[in-house]
């Protein structure tokens, strides 16, 4: 079974999910319910926050501004995107169903726990080796004395 | 939409955004900037997995991996912080900085 | 009565993680979060002088912190994604290392403190020496939030309400 996804995972995204509907029908039922549709508005939302971090990755200047995009782009983007996918699968209130969402919320805490000292870990062993942080001579920093001009 | 074809566009979402990152890994200036987006890739791959168990339907095996990954991958963006952090900066950088005054002397005389 | 707060807190992680209530198992929790207890107990809640109404009213100051912090959050993002996509964004990156003293004395307020830091809009701590904060802000007007010391009076009142006010 896993050749199967495999295989088709590689061979374009014009996919025929009927095995994998068959396998998941005991938890997600076929009609959209409104825990369903709440839970893709979630991780949406979190997936354009998660645009905005990897752009930030990309495109902005210096090490530590960098830093920025990846210490928060992350949180938040992931506990949006765990919470909504707990949702859409949080169908029937069990127990199982519940425990599930516990554990999520494990997940999601941990993260917003370890991303900040991960980052501030990364950010001091970066200072203290010396890596420059870039200071441009932009208006709003250089020009405070002289607000008149501006 | 379905909530099968959501997931595999979130998946498929998710797997596209970390090319930036994966830019970043492979062009980096610095090692800290290929160790950043490691860590938000690593971020991100725990919640590709709790992605893949919904589209499997068997989201209580899958969550049990996800936070053993952010567990890990917590640990190793620490370690390998900590292990920089001490090489570079505690034996090699006070030699560095005797040696630049030593040619200036050099030039002025 | 810490001792018996850490198995409890431990026990209910493992009943959480392990999803199983039958005899077998849950006898297997209960006996490694004793050993777990036994061994070390001492690392969690540094400070035991403190009463349990103390630490309840703490948890619960904790929790609305926890709030307006999910709204920080939530702002950190939305300017990190200005800055990123948008061209007035790009223009406003002018980053300044910026240090000050904190009024903070346990090591807990210190890393609440440093992590809120990192988690609000457009400033990351570096490192602390002490109770010397050196901070990277991503521009002037963010370092400007900063110093006007709401985060820390926040923060200090939900652990140290002596220091504040």
């Amino acid at each position: 079974m896993s050749m199967d996804v495999s295989d088709s995972f590689f061979g374009g995204f014009s996919l025929d999910f009927g095995f994998l509907a068959e396998a998941s029908a005991e938890i997600t039922h076929s009609g959209l319910s409104a825990l369903d549709v709440c839970g893709m508005i979630l991780a949406s939302v979190g997936l354009v926050f998660f645009l905005g971090a990897a752009v930030g990755l990309y495109r902005f200047p210096d090490f530590y501004t960098r830093m920025h995009a990846a210490g928060k782009g992350d949180t938040l983007s992931s506990l949006l995107i765990l919470l909504g996918f707990g949702l859409i699968t949080l169908d029937d209130f069990s127990m199982v169903g519940w425990l599930l969402v516990v554990k999520l919320l494990a997940i999601v805490l941990f993260i917003m726990l370890t991303s900040p000292t991960s980052t501030h870990a990364l950010m001091r062993a970066g200072y203290e080796d010396g890596v420059e942080p870039v200071t441009k001579r932009s208006p709003s920093t250089k020009n405070t004395k002289k607000e008149g001009e501006s | 939409m379905t909530t099968e074809g959501f997931t595999v566009f979130a998946g498929a979402a998710l797997f596209v955004l970390m090319l930036p990152a994966l830019y970043r890994v492979a062009v980096g200036p610095t090692s800290f900037d290929r160790l950043v987006a490691v860590n938000v890739i690593g971020t991100k791959t725990a919640v590709l997995l709790v992605v893949i168990g919904t589209l499997f339907g068997r989201l209580d095996m899958f969550v049990d991996f996800a936070l053993a990954y952010a567990l890990l991958n917590f640990v190793a963006s620490l370690a390998v912080a900590r292990y920089l952090n001490r090489t570079r900066s505690m034996p090699e950088k006070k030699p560095a900085k005797r040696r630049a005054p030593r040619k200036k002397k050099a030039k002025a005389s | 009565m810490y001792p018996f707060l850490v198995f409890v807190l431990l026990l209910l992680n493992w009943v959480a993680f392990s999803g199983k209530f039958d005899a077998f198992h849950l006898g297997l929790g209960a006996f490694s979060a004793l050993v777990v207890t036994l061994l070390s107990q001492d690392l969690l809640f540094s400070d035991r002088n403190k009463s349990a109404g103390d630490r309840f009213a703490e948890a619960g100051r904790f929790l609305r912190y926890a709030l307006w912090l999910l709204w920080q959050i939530s702002l950190a993002n939305v300017h990190v994604f200005k800055l990123a996509i948008t061209g007035s964004g790009q223009a406003e990156i002018a980053p300044k290392v910026v240090k000050f003293k904190t009024k903070l004395k346990s090591d807990f307020a210190k890393f609440v403190f440093a992590n809120s830091i990192t988690l609000t809009p457009g400033t990351v701590t570096i490192s602390i020496t002490g109770n010397q904060f050196l901070v990277h802000a991503i521009s002037e007007a963010t370092a400007q939030d900063l110093a006007t010391g709401e985060m820390e009076r926040r923060v200090a009142e939900v652990f140290e309400p002596e220091v504040a006010v």
